[in-house]
């Protein structure tokens, strides 16, 4: 079922060599929402053109993740060299405080009661 | 999947994309030990198809209490399920659900990183998992409620003697739930919004 055995680390090595730490400063959560910015072209890296072909509505790096089959790390590896060169969008998810914004509660819970 | 041949990666359906106006996500953790029904309770709620995506850990990321008892691996590999709810035009929550024996706890970090709370989902059959979970969530801050799944075989104590087994603190929900109805799932995410707005509301100490 797992790509990632499949995939395996060398693959892993040889899909992120030498451009993990550069960009490793960028925070993505499983939740950030990322967003194309540009088209796929097809001399792009295979897994940069197919996040860039799935991400023309809005989505979470868990879902990129999920859509690929390729482990969260890879995949914020992969996203971070694209917004580095602002082929994507990211959209941070909502911090949540110690004590979380009463406003922001009232709308899930009233998002929960539609459900 | 062959990123460089010939067949195109899947993304969403047509009926699952998002408005483009969503400006950013919340999540919350459903976390159990194995077979308690999280799966369920995620597919229950969701509105897309479940997904799956895998979180790995290396060796270097691995505190040697954490392994106490457990066989050295150079990574494993977890993989957890997730769903989604639209909430409004601009907000979308993500559901997680992550196995809670402590072996999976190096998930945790990314995992509870700005989440706004945890469901602990509790099958009446096996308790003793629910202890280490309950007690791992208290230290790291975490707000929860706890759901007791129902299944038939299950040992049907009262509420308040489950709050007495677990040494859970007055004010911490604890309802009971069926996590294959999407009613009584979404009953379950209620609480826990209730709870944390209460909190919100009144923090206490
Ligand atoms: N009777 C009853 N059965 C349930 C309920 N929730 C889940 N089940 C059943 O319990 C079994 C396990 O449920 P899962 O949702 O796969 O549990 P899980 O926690 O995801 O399990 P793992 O991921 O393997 O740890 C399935 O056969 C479900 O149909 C419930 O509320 N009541
Ligand atoms: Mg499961």
């Amino acid at each position: 079922m797992s790509n990632w055995e499949e995939v395996g680390p060398e693959r892993f090595f040889v899909i992120t060599r030498g451009r993990d730490r550069q960009h490793a400063v960028t925070d993505f959560d499983l939740v950030t929402l990322v967003v194309a910015r540009s088209r796929p072209e097809p001399t792009m890296q295979p897994e940069h053109a197919a996040i860039l072909r799935i991400c023309g509505s809005p989505l979470s790096v868990a879902e990129i993740s999920a859509y690929l089959s390729l482990p969260n790390s890879l995949v914020i590896v992969l996203l971070s060299e694209l917004l580095g060169t602002h082929k994507i969008e990211a959209r941070a998810p909502i911090p949540a405080a110690a004590l979380p914004d009463l406003s922001l509660l009232e709308a899930v819970i009233h998002g929960l009661q539609r459900l | 999947m062959d990123f460089s041949g010939s067949e195109p990666v899947r993304g969403p359906r047509e009926a699952e994309l998002l408005p483009a106006t969503v400006a950013a996500a919340v999540k919350v953790v459903i976390v159990g030990g194995f077979g308690v029904g999280k799966t369920t309770l995620v597919g229950s709620v969701s509105e897309i198809r479940p997904l799956t995506t895998e979180e790995t850990m290396t060796e270097a990321g691995v505190g040697i209490d954490d392994l106490a008892g457990v066989e050295r691996k150079s990574s494993t590999t977890v993989a957890m399920d997730f769903g989604r709810i639209t909430i409004s035009e601009e907000l979308v929550l993500y559901v997680f659900g992550t196995p809670g024996q402590e072996r999976f706890w190096f998930l945790w970090n990314g995992l509870f990183e700005g989440a706004l709370g945890a469901v602990v989902l509790v099958d009446t059959r096996r308790l003793e998992v629910s202890f280490d979970v309950l007690g791992r969530l208290e230290d790291r801050g975490v707000p929860f409620v706890v759901a007791v799944n129902s299944f038939p075989e299950s040992p049907g104590y009262p509420l308040d003697e489950l709050r007495a087994a677990l040494d859970l603190p007055p004010h911490v929900p604890i309802v009971e739930c069926d996590a294959r109805t999407r009613e009584s799932s979404r009953d379950v995410l209620m609480a826990l919004m209730r709870y944390l707005y209460e909190l919100a509301a009144q923090p206490v100490g």
